[in-house]
């Protein structure tokens, strides 16, 4: 009995040094791994990303002789300096506006200036359709809102995509908000507008905030809405076309076709994904995906219908999973039992 | 034709036709085991329930699974997953069992180096095992195919690209293996009837063949002692059961087999359940994209070790030398000269051998996983030398190990 206890702790000890080896081990080398921000908003991912690049360029750059490839990582050097300037200079404009208190009924007119792009089925504008607003503000965190009216390319993360000549497709509301007080003011109205936070359900946190570019279908979603059971088989070819369209268009905006999200809970994970929106360029570095800006409860409400599209047998597995274990404990006393009987004689 | 009498009840009339009396003698109440043994000789019962599992959730798996390249993704992730009542567990514990599988494979392998239990008279037990674990590879490979995501499509790319033979550039042969160029619906197809037809056939007959190989040598023991079986059988039916050295399989072997498994399968159901993301790599849930190479591209845990003696290599001797692990563990019975069949601690040197051997397989498994870039590539370099220097060795330190 006791040699035996023995063996099995030598086959357990190597059978979980591999599992540590291969698994956790292994992927935190192959992942590094990233920390929430809170979902707060300040910039200090953005900045890091730009002045590890900067030192990046500064050590290529003594480890070459080339004097032609010194010459174009000086001028990579000098770009992203004046790209982490901008930065940090745009997230304090964010921090010194965030101290303002907004007026929800002066916001009301500030509005007006939205609702040409943003309105209930809205026409596509450069391969994206610019989103209903109504849940807006209580879907996005109020620094990130303010940072999408200063500068939309800068608060998504992605203004290495964009130029003066390729401007953001919402660029105009720099002109057209450009007052700190219509900024805080426009927000506080979308606040007033906006459902109250216990009432926005998974599904409308996803479809608002990531919907209008993913598909979902194992939960019938498509970018340009659910797709029900169609009785006529022409509507529902028509319906695929309009998908394939707004497909198309956001293919040429994105680069590619943002991939449809239905398994994301099972190949990404929860940590992950959550990691992922909070600050794509952390996971992803040069990916064309903008930072969405939804605050921590929108967040959690994203995971939670990514979870139902993905993985809803998860509480049936863990219920199951419960009983079967219980069962097995009955087993191993009953099988114990029966070695102890026969084997009585055979010592 | 034999004489056929009228029977007296239904076990006489099926005895007359099928001597199920005789049949159960045979295969259980008389078929002797050594009595001198511990949990480890269970691991051959503990992989025919694990394949009976695999078979069994495969059987239901099938009756939903589509082989095309359209749809297979979706008919295991979403109709199997998701629509189909506990169709997840069936493919939980199709894919867990089918990792476990090879642990418990290692676990009886290694078991048999140990004790020695391929020499003199059980080299056909060894060689079919082996038989048995290169088929249970190609069975879980092609399985690994039928659920169409990143990694089935650039593993089933990685591996066929193997048989191009490096420089050689035989790419006819890849292509063939294929049916196109890339892997697609002819590729996906004969996986697919490999891994539901051909591969069990072949399973199910090499797992006869290993057990009648077990027939005339009989099963080792702790001792490795050459146990009078006509005799000590003699004393157990005399009634001096606790002086014979010898045990039925049924019920007495049949009896500590079954509470190891049930311990087993406590382990195996917890992992179905709570903790299978080691047997379903979260990179296969994306759907296969022939456009889209994965950052990290592994096989599943159990082929590391051996993908890691491919990688550390220039192309053709990474080949050659991928080549050779494969088979040399066939080779075990006839490098290991010695005469001795007694466990490891008691044969000198070859204790050192095996100990290094299971720390250098785990070595090659851990960097077989890990990216091959600075120290992990040194380390792995250096375990696939160890591994080559371990088998050239062999027969050196057997062939002068003492008689015990």
């Amino acid at each position: 009995m006791k040699k035996e206890l023995v063996i099995l702790s030598v086959v357990v000890a190597f059978s979980l040094l591999t599992y540590w080896l291969v698994e956790p081990f292994a992927h935190s080398q192959m992942h590094p791994h990233v920390e929430s921000q809170g979902f707060e908003y300040k910039g200090t991912t953005d900045i890091e990303e730009v002045e590890h690049k900067i030192a990046q360029i500064k050590a290529e750059h003594d480890r070459t002789s080339d004097p032609k490839a010194k010459a174009v990582l000086e001028a990579d050097l000098k770009a992203s300096e004046t790209r982490v300037e901008a930065k940090k200079a745009f997230w304090k404009d964010v921090e010194r506006i965030a101290a303002l208190k907004g007026d929800a009924s002066a916001g009301e007119a500030v509005y007006a200036n939205c609702t040409s792009c943003h309105m209930e089925g809205a026409a596509p504008m450069g391969g994206v359709t610019p989103p209903d607003l109504k849940s807006s503000g209580v879907l996005y965190e109020r620094n990130y809102l303010i940072g999408l009216i200063k500068d939309p390319a800068m608060v998504s993360n992605i203004d290495h995509k964009f130029s003066a000549e390729r401007p953001h497709p919402m660029d105009s509301v720099k002109y057209m908000v450009s007052s700190d007080e219509d900024i805080v003011n426009v927000i506080a109205y979308l606040q007033k507008i906006a459902p109250k936070q216990e009432e926005l359900t998974p599904e409308v946190a996803f479809q608002d905030a990531c919907g209008r570019c993913h598909n979902v279908r194992y939960n019938n979603w498509t970018l340009i809405g659910e797709k029900k059971k169609f009785k006529d088989k022409r509507d529902e070819l028509a319906f695929d076309i309009k998908k394939l369209d707004a497909e198309e268009g956001i293919t040429g905006y994105m680069g590619k076709l943002p991939p449809d999200l239905s398994m994301y809970i099972r190949s990404r994970g929860e940590h992950y994904i959550s990691t992922f929106v909070e600050d794509p360029q952390q996971l992803l570095l040069g990916t064309s995906m903008p930072r969405v800006g939804v605050n921590a409860e929108s967040a959690e409400k994203v995971i939670a219908y990514l979870e139902e599209a993905g993985d809803p047998k998860k509480a049936e597995r863990n219920r199951v999973g419960m009983y079967v274990l219980l069962y097995m404990i009955l087993f191993i006393i009953a099988a114990f039992l029966w070695k102890k009987q026969v084997w009585k004689e055979l010592h | 034709m034999a004489h056929f009498e009228k029977a007296t009840s239904v076990k006489d009339w099926l005895n007359q036709r099928l001597a199920i009396e005789k049949v159960e003698k045979v295969m259980a109440s008389e078929y002797w085991i050594p009595k001198n043994i511990n949990f480890l000789w269970a691991m051959g019962m503990v992989l025919a329930i694990t394949f009976a599992l695999l078979l069994v959730s495969g059987i239901f798996l099938l009756m939903y699974y589509q082989p095309n390249v359209e749809t297979a993704f979706d008919s295991v992730n979403y109709t199997i997953m998701q629509e189909v009542g506990f169709g997840w567990l069936w493919r939980h514990v199709h894919a867990v069992a089918a990792s476990v599988v090879f642990l418990i494979i290692y676990i009886h392998m290694l078991t048999g180096i140990y004790y020695g239990s391929y020499k003199k008279g059980r080299e056909m037990i060894w060689i079919s095992g082996m038989l048995l674990f290169v088929t249970f590879s190609a069975e879980a490979f092609s399985g690994y195919m039928l659920p169409w995501g990143q990694m089935s499509y650039w593993a089933g790319m990685v591996i066929t690209n193997l048989f191009s033979a490096g420089s050689l550039e035989l790419n006819g042969i890849v292509e063939w293996l294929r049916g196109d160029y890339v892997p697609g619906q002819a590729f996906l197809n004969r996986f697919f009837m490999l891994h539901v037809l051909l591969l069990p056939l072949a399973i199910i007959g090499l797992i006869g063949i290993h057990f009648a190989a077990l027939r005339i040598p009989h099963v080792n023991n702790q001792d490795g002692e050459e146990i009078d079986f006509e005799a000590e059988s003699k004393k157990y039916l005399a009634g001096d059961k606790a002086g014979s050295k010898v045990i039925r399989f049924a019920n007495d072997f049949m009896s500590k087999d079954m509470f190891v498994l049930s311990v087993f399968l406590m382990f195996f159901f917890y992992l179905t359940f709570f903790q299978y993301g080691f047997a379903m790599d979260p990179v296969n849930f994306d759907p296969a994209d022939g456009l889209k190479t994965p950052a990290h591209i592994y096989p599943e845990w159990y082929f590391l070790w051996s993908y890691e003696i491919l990688r550390p290599f220039s192309k053709d001797l990474g080949l050659i030398a991928f080549g050779i692990a494969q088979v040399i563990f066939f080779l075990l019975p006839f490098m290991d000269r010695s005469p001795n069949v007694a466990p490891a601690n008691r044969r000198g040197p070859f204790k050192i051998w095996f100990w290094i051997m299971v720390v250098d397989l785990i070595v090659l498994t851990a960097m077989g996983k890990l990216p091959p870039a600075g120290i992990f590539n040194t380390i792995g370099l250096i375990a696939a030398l160890v591994f080559f220097a371990l088998w050239i060795s062999l027969p050196f330190i057997t062939k002068s190990e003492k008689k015990l």
